[in-house]
């Protein structure tokens, strides 16, 4: 039996074009052995729910630079769990203001991570996050 | 309800968590399998293949849009491969990047996987997952191989019609008479056909189709002409095998194609080549599994010790090869 790979999405939803980061991150987790489904830009949140449910995601990444974090994540997160998956993991990067971490948290996001983030630190949460809720 | 059930029933979480199940070759997996492969081989089968960068991922976002437009839509699922990193086992899969137009539309379904180390252009589950969706009652399946080279034909075993994309500037003549990737095109697609370099493209491949034609033909050898003979036992195969142009990113072309696939799929019924093919399909999936059943178990009665052991000898040029996988079988 083949081993139980770790699936991540990787979305940048919102207007802003920089998907620099998606991508360092998209090439992170591939080279951790993860197969990382790549949606590219300007991504709806009905678009990245849809992905994540016929990808059958273990987890989703969100990227976003806009400034619209607090508006795009809760309505990507109902999306989802409104489709039955309730265990998929939700992470976000980007700039995210301190004080809107906890509010994303609130919101059922699993981990914040701004500039600077070292690759290995998300690669481990999302490993150890996917492997509890298995 | 079973999961089995739920697919049947057209719902997408379960049709999504059973392709994991069969991705992931699970005994779960494989006994809704079992289950579903009555409601199988109804879908018209479609695979696209293509060197990297030839616009496969675009193509199949038309092709899926333009079946979608159709008078009589028809429900269209994808299965988009994409190579995995020999080294990590890990993957990015970008197919979807393409085709973000499809989004929101419940008759269509993408689902992206990755080779796990397959060669061949295709992953070992394709074959399993199709199935799945064939049962939910997909009209067509798309399936998007790796980026192939001149080699990866697995798809030809698998799909009842296969595109091959070409685009202009890739070879010469030479390129378009070696053996394989071409060989299995039921269809040729000359994509991004608004660049230079199409026209003779076009002749080189055409020149190749003459050359296969199974009567009598003339070329063009240092300036004479020389008529050629087909071998004499050649199959005699009355679908001509066509060349599109397409644009695919502008959608030029696709009504033209989906004309000539659904002329390939009434072709493959009128000729009785549907059922040859189900079955040549089926005789491979079969002898697949037979191989990796008798491999495993073998493996099983193996021990780890005993394997390096083999591999050490061989390396030292101890043992031949053979003489290993005599040291091997029990």
């Amino acid at each position: 039996m083949t081993d139980k790979k770790i699936r991540v999405l990787v979305a940048k939803p919102g207007l802003d074009g920089h998907d620099r980061g998606a991508k360092v991150i998209a090439r992170a987790l591939r080279d951790s052995g993860m197969e990382v489904i790549y949606t590219g830009l300007r991504q709806t949140p009905e678009m990245i729910a849809e992905a994540a449910l016929q990808e059958d995601v273990d987890a989703v990444g969100l990227s976003i630079l806009s400034g619209a974090h607090l508006t795009l994540v809760p309505r990507i997160t109902q999306l989802i769990r409104a489709n039955g998956q309730d265990d998929v993991r939700i992470f976000v990067g980007g700039i995210i203001p301190d004080e809107d971490v906890p509010k994303l948290k609130e919101m059922g996001v699993d981990g914040v991570y701004g500039p600077g983030s070292p690759t290995h630190a998300i690669i481990d949460d999302i490993r150890k996050l996917v492997n509890d809720a298995a | 309800m079973s999961l089995q059930d739920s697919v049947l029933r057209g719902d997408r979480l379960a049709i999504s968590r059973l392709l994991t199940e069969v991705e992931n070759d699970t005994t779960a997996g494989q006994a809704a399998l079992n289950e579903l492969f009555t409601h199988t081989g109804r879908a018209h089968l479609v695979g696209i293949t293509g060197a990297p960068g030839t616009g496969k991922s675009s193509l199949v976002n038309q092709l899926a849009l333009h079946y979608r437009k159709a008078p009589q839509p028809l429900k269209v699922a994808i299965v988009a491969v994409d190579p995995s990193s020999p080294f990590t086992g890990g993957a990015v899969l970008g197919d979807r990047v393409r085709m973000r137009e499809l989004s929101g539309d419940s008759g269509v379904f993408i689902r992206s996987m990755a080779t796990r180390g397959s060669l061949g252009g295709l992953a070992l589950a394709t074959a399993g997952m199709t199935q799945v969706l064939d049962a939910a009652g997909f009209d067509v399946i798309l399936i998007e191989t790796v980026g192939a080279g001149q080699s990866e034909v697995e798809i030809a075993k698998l799909a009842h019609s296969v595109l091959v994309v070409d685009v202009p500037g890739l070879g010469d003549d030479v390129q378009a008479i070696k053996a394989g990737i071409l060989e299995i095109a039921d269809i040729l697609v000359l994509n991004k056909a608004d660049r230079p370099g199409v026209e003779a493209a076009e002749r080189a491949l055409l020149g190749m189709l003459k050359l296969g034609h199974p009567t009598k033909h003339l070329v063009q050898h240092h300036n004479h002409l020389e008529e050629v003979l087909a071998p004499v036992d050649a199959h005699v195969d009355d679908w001509l095998i066509p060349i599109r142009r397409t644009v695919a990113t502008e959608g030029e072309g696709l009504p033209e194609l989906l004309e000539v696939l659904a002329a390939h799929k009434a072709h493959l019924q009128n000729s009785g080549d549907w059922q040859r093919r189900e079955r040549s399909r089926l005789h491979t999936q079969l002898q697949d599994l037979v191989k990796q059943t008798l491999m495993a178990g073998w493996r099983s009665n193996v021990t780890d010790a005993q394997y390096a052991d083999a591999l050490d000898q061989l390396v030292e040029r101890k043992l031949s090869p053979r003489q290993a996988l005599q040291a091997l079988l029990p």
